[in-house]
């Protein structure tokens, strides 16, 4: 029994090995041509050019959203603002009771819900990390190609496909 | 002991107040003269020497805990390469300000030798009360070190982004801000901000 048991383990390891070594083999395979975020395709032992910093969005005007429940994007540059246990710098202006005295807009009423949808006197503990969906935008080119088509721009077409 | 001391100081008195018998008067004027310049040099270097960064961060407690965190800041390092040290904000610029905001420094002194803030947690502890205070200062004096260096009366609004123009026009040339009101924390992290106007 024991002795079965065992060999049923070595197996299951055997295989477990030879499939990380394969999809292994598959990654380094499907990395060539493709995109490398981390290394941009330049091999192990040289040293990549950086990209240049690009300039973040700073003309705080209200983006469009792709969708209707996109969070925005921050059209305004966010260097060095504090959000943690001590402070939150972006509740300091768009917070219910702050929007009065700085005009930023109010974050949503969302954000005062619970996950009941029980409405709080303060920001929800779980929104309270602005940047786990909200974040600038710079202006570097795209890496990847993209295909989106905002939803209305498709019901569009197919209204006009139908007439 | 207290007629010792009478004694000391009446000797003292006497000899100061007795006509020079040995010293021309022109050695003592000249002899003063130069004293003075030497008093007053070696006084000023002496307090200038102590509003260095060097001097500042030579304490454990300034080093590990403000000191590093003013280095990712935008008055550490910048595009332009200009910087502020501690003492651009932390001590006046005019002379008699400056000793005043020296005398109360000896209290930090008695702060240093005494352990109060030598450890991280001991200065957590602490951060609020030592913002706060430093908070009251800029208040109190209208933001005067900040303004040694940034004056509303020469910003150039346009060049600004909307958001800080809007927001400088409406608190700064309109309203009664001044800077601290808004930039809290710029310079160091923020204590626990909860009941601190509007951060809460």
């Amino acid at each position: 029994m024991r002795l079965f048991s065992v060999t049923v383990l070595s197996c299951i390891a055997a295989f477990s090995l030879l499939a990380a070594f394969s999809l292994l083999a598959l990654h380094s395979f499907a990395a060539e041509g493709e995109l490398d975020a981390l290394r941009a395709n330049v091999p192990l032992l040289e040293e990549p050019t950086p990209e240049p910093l690009y300039r973040v969005e700073d003309r705080s005007l209200r983006p469009v959203r792709e969708y209707p429940m996109q969070p925005p994007t921050i059209p305004h540059r966010i260097d060095n603002y504090q959000v943690d246990l001590n402070a939150n710098r972006c509740m300091a202006c768009h917070a219910r009771t702050r929007v009065g005295e700085t005009q930023a807009i109010m974050v949503s009423v969302t954000h005062y819900q619970d996950r009941e949808g029980n409405y709080l006197g303060d920001l929800s503990p779980r929104r309270y990390f602005c940047t786990q969906c909200h974040v600038p935008q710079t202006d570097a080119p795209s890496r990847v190609g993209n295909t989106f088509v905002d939803m209305s721009d498709l019901i569009r077409g197919s209204r006009q496909r139908s007439e | 002991m207290f007629r010792w001391i009478g004694n000391v100081l009446g000797t003292f008195w006497r000899v100061f107040r007795s006509p020079s018998g040995y010293f021309s008067l022109g050695f003592l004027t000249v002899g003063g003269f130069i004293g003075g310049v030497l008093f007053w040099g070696g006084f000023n270097t002496a307090m200038e020497a102590t509003n260095t960064e060097q001097f500042c961060i030579s304490c454990h407690e300034m080093e590990a805990n403000v000191y590093q965190e003013i280095l990712p800041t935008i008055h550490y390092t910048n595009r332009s390469g200009v910087r502020a040290v501690c003492s651009d904000c932390h001590v006046p610029h005019n002379w008699t300000d400056k000793i005043a905001r020296k005398m109360q420094a000896s209290k930090e002194v008695w702060g240093h030798i005494f352990g109060v803030i030598d450890t991280r947690e001991k200065f957590l502890d602490h951060r609020l009360e030592m913002a706060s205070r430093e908070w009251r200062r800029f208040e109190a004096n209208d933001s005067l070190e900040c303004r040694n260096c940034h004056d509303e009366q020469y910003m150039d609004f346009t060049r600004q982004s909307p958001r800080a123009a809007a927001a400088h026009q409406r608190g700064l040339v309109e309203g009664d801000a001044t800077c601290i009101t808004c930039h809290k924390g710029i310079a160091h992290e923020l204590p626990d901000m909860a009941g601190v106007h509007g951060w809460e």
